[in-house]
């Protein structure tokens, strides 16, 4: 199975009338078990490829298709606000999706708390969402998008509102479930770090319109990249998205 | 020589003060027992302003001899009948108008353009249509609470985060599911706000209703009484409509906190 993005593109009308083409031949193919991160300044349409993706959003021009998948395929979203609803526990939000696809009882109660256990929240399943920390609410959100079991697992900036120390250890929570769970992912964040820790291969995106400027394999191991030994390559992956970004994001500086 | 020291002290302190809990049984027994002095050494007379243990004595009598028994029976049926036809109602066309855009466009305008009717304007319109018997009370007071549930229902739809709207059809909710799942409990709490905003306006309605046209109910009781100038009964009406208003308003809050336990 893979998911392929084929010359996406996405115009806006903004307020003042003026067509503002957001996206622009978005190519590249998510293979099965591949962890793509897409990064680049803000504004550079990558949220919006996402929603495109996750079906929340319709192109302009081009496709999103599975290739080798019988039935309709299955999304599990995280979504940058969390968007938990506040008036469900956290493990009746966990299996939600379980709920809408008339899953028995039993077994939400077994893929829910599998789930709930994996992003380490057993102890708070019958908290509500105001009840939790930023961290929490995110780890449900991200057992919520699990429990679906999904084709394709979306992020949308998961960690972008969280503090440091929160967002380090997120980052490596998640990287233990992905290589528990090896879904096809999509990730979206503006960290180019964060992409490097965690990506098999960044979309490097640039602005006005979002083009891809480059696809960069990151030829690491999956896990420990945070280790001395791989420091220096990390830091040079970084470095060269970096370059690729800065002029741009200097612009977006400007606006 | 010896320094100067300038301690630094917390300069926004007021803010955090406590007062005891006690603070407000004191205040309202230090104002009764005040009230009591001045009826009793006649600075007042007890025409304009009966002493509080002369309510309280005559509120005794007048739940004995079924007086009051009779009239608030008489309150209570109008009320909550109106209440419960004018909220239902309200509940119902606001969620309609939150969910489907034509019936906004047509409804919309319509709601807006009577709500700013003071409604017991309409009284003599619904007496000539309805009688005077119960109907036409219970009819205002139904209004009454409509407009204020309806106004705070539709909003109350409209206020739904989109990202959870998105978040369920991700999950696999259709639009069904989307309404029964996602906007109805989003709504909830701007429909109690709409709930309790409407429970003033139902005792208001129920009072004036019934001082225009009605020979029982609390609102005629006190009118009657005014009339004959028997003021420690006017009284007594008046503190059971304080009552009434009391628990109406913190029942409404302990439904609120048994339907919204998370919002707290």
């Amino acid at each position: 199975m893979s998911v392929v993005i084929e010359n996406v593109g996405k115009t806006f009308i903004d307020s003042k009338k003026n067509k503002v083409m957001a996206l622009k031949n978005i190519n590249f193919t998510i293979e099965e078990e591949e962890f793509v991160v897409l990064v680049g300044p803000s504004g550079c349409g990558k949220s919006t490829l996402l929603n495109i993706v996750g079906g929340l959003l319709s192109p302009t021009s081009g496709s999103v298709y599975f290739e080798g998948i019988e039935e309709n395929p299955n999304l599990g979203i995280v979504f940058q606000e969390i968007a938990l609803f506040p008036w469900r526990t956290v493990f009746e939000n966990v299996v939600y999706g379980l709920q809408e696809k008339g899953a028995s009882k039993k077994e939400q109660q077994e893929i829910g708390n599998h789930y709930i256990d994996m992003v380490g929240l057993s102890d708070f399943k019958n908290a509500y969402p105001k009840q939790l920390s930023g961290g929490m609410k995110q780890r449900a959100g991200i057992a919520r998008a699990l429990a679906v079991e999904p084709d394709l697992l979306l992020m949308d900036e998961p960690f972008s509102a969280l503090d440091a120390q929160t967002r380090t250890l997120m980052q490596e929570e998640l990287l233990t479930i992905w290589n528990r769970t090896r879904l096809s992912t999509l990730y979206v964040t503006h960290n180019i770090e964060e992409a490097v820790y965690l990506a098999d291969r960044v979309i490097v995106l640039s602005r006005h319109p979002g083009q891809i400027k480059q696809i960069i394999n990151i030829d690491l191991p999956k896990t420990g990249r945070n280790d001395e030994k791989y420091r220096l390559q990390s830091s040079k992956y970084a470095d060269e998205i970096w370059q690729l970004i800065r002029h741009d994001a200097e612009e977006a500086l400007k606006e | 020589m010896e320094k100067q020291k300038q301690v630094i002290t917390n300069r926004v302190a007021f803010l955090d003060k406590k007062v005891p809990f006690y603070t407000s049984f004191l205040g309202i027994a230090g104002i009764l027992i005040l009230w009591e002095i001045i009826s009793r050494i006649g600075i007042v007379s007890p025409l304009f302003l009966p002493a509080p243990s002369n309510i309280i004595i005559t509120g005794w009598e007048m739940l004995v001899s079924g007086e009051i028994y009779g009239n608030l029976t008489a309150s209570l049926y109008r009320i909550v009948l109106g209440y419960a036809i004018g909220a239902t109602f309200g509940i119902l066309i606001g969620l309609i108008l939150g969910f489907f855009k034509v019936a906004d466009a047509i409804g919309t305008p319509i709601v807006y353009a009577i709500y700013p009717i003071p409604k017991i304007a309409l009284l003599p319109l619904f007496i000539l249509w309805l009688g005077i018997g119960e109907l036409s009370k219970v009819t205002i007071i139904a209004l009454g609470v409509f407009f204020p549930v309806v106004i705070n229902t539709f909003s109350g739809v409209k206020s739904v985060d989109p990202m959870l709207i998105k978040a369920a059809v991700t999950f696999g909710s259709n639009r069904i599911n989307v309404i029964r799942k996602v906007i109805l409990p989003g709504s909830l709490p701007m429909i109690f706000a709409g709930l309790k905003l409407a429970a003033g306006t139902s005792l208001l309605l129920l009072v004036s209703a019934e001082m225009i046209a009605a020979q029982e109910g609390i609102g005629s009781m006190v009118l009657h009484y005014g009339n004959l100038m028997i003021t420690s009964k006017l009284m007594v009406g008046v503190l059971i409509l304080s009552m009434l208003g009391l628990i109406f308003n913190r029942g409404l809050r302990w439904l609120e906190y048994k339907l919204i336990p998370w919002k707290e």
